[in-house]
């Protein structure tokens, strides 16, 4: 049985590529105990985003790049995010002396 | 098949593999530490992938924005937090691992069927290859300008709110004892904000 490869990387591939990175992102976050742990699920996930703003930009929109415009935003935005967040745990940590998620519970019920 | 086609298709067949595995790795392996190198490999791979998709400005623009940034940030984050806890056992963990698991797979069906099932208007139109930095250039101070200032509005503003969040209240001297504020003090003040019982 003889495999014939594409010539040229098919736009599927990136958009599976990027599923899968989206979808582990999203499980980390759930299943993460450790806090900095979910921030890092959370830029997989933005990640897996970003890759397929590029690829639809290279595929669907090779003249006006739009994608990578928006891109670039992101990237923006999730750098905004990490130092917010991290700087969130570190008050957090000093507070409850814990990044244990199931024990930051003060607002639950 | 050209030579050259063939090397980007192994270049796409070996980032795609390092970002699966390293994605694996960030979520599944105990040790945080080993878990925010990976991440850091996880980053550069997708800038690869940028670099194969003809956008080397966003490839930059990912290497020192998510490795040289926010990865270090990350890494200082858990030097900074990273005390050995042993994490009390909660009931039905298990079970959850499963259920959210089913819900990702789930997840992870429907966008690959929404991926092979729509029709693509493929092939799009030609792509601008090198020229896109230009062109990148051109979008952000003509019709995404706003967004371009709002954006600078809006890292100062997390800037500012980092070291709101962040920093401990420092007074230049102590209250009850009248000591001059230096590091020892600073270090021994841990009177925490929020606790159940009063601190003082």
């Amino acid at each position: 049985m003889e495999i014939t490869l594409p010539s040229t990387i098919p736009l599927q591939a990136y958009l599976a590529l990027a599923a899968v990175l989206f979808c582990t992102g999203v499980w980390g976050l759930i299943n993460s105990r450790n806090a900095v742990r979910v921030l890092m699920s959370i830029e997989l996930m933005l990640n897996g985003v970003n890759i397929n703003l590029m690829a639809f930009s290279s595929y669907l929109d090779g003249q006006l790049i739009r994608g990578q415009v928006f891109a670039i935003f992101v990237i923006t935005v999730a750098a905004a995010e990490a130092a917010v967040g991290l700087a969130i745990l570190l008050s957090l940590y000093r507070n409850r002396e814990t990044v244990d998620m199931e024990r930051f519970n003060l607002l639950r019920w | 098949m050209t030579i050259a086609s063939t090397t980007q298709l192994i270049c796409f067949v070996a980032l795609s593999a390092t970002l699966v595995l390293g994605a694996l790795g960030v979520v599944l392996l105990p040790n945080i530490v080993y878990s925010a190198f990976l991440l850091g490999g996880v980053f550069l791979s997708v800038a690869g992938l940028y670099l194969l998709l003809n956008a080397s400005f966003v490839a930059a623009a990912q290497v020192l924005v998510y490795v040289g940034a926010v990865n270090v940030l990350i890494l200082f984050a858990i030097m900074l937090v990273n005390k050995k806890e042993n994490l009390a056992a909660i009931p039905g963990l298990g079970v959850r691992r499963l259920l959210s698991g089913a819900v990702c797979g789930g997840l992870f069906v429907l966008l690959i069927r929404v991926a092979f099932t729509t029709p693509w208007a493929l092939p799009g139109p030609e792509p601008v290859g090198e020229e896109a930095t230009i062109r990148i250039g051109e979008h952000l101070f003509s019709d995404y300008l706003l967004p371009f200032e709002l954006a600078s509005v809006l890292l100062l503003m997390s800037m500012i709110g980092a070291i709101v969040l962040a920093r401990r209240d420092v007074l230049s001297s102590d209250v009850i004892t009248g000591e001059a504020v230096d590091q020892g003090l600073i270090e021994k003040e841990r009177t925490p904000l929020l606790l159940e019982k009063s601190p003082r």
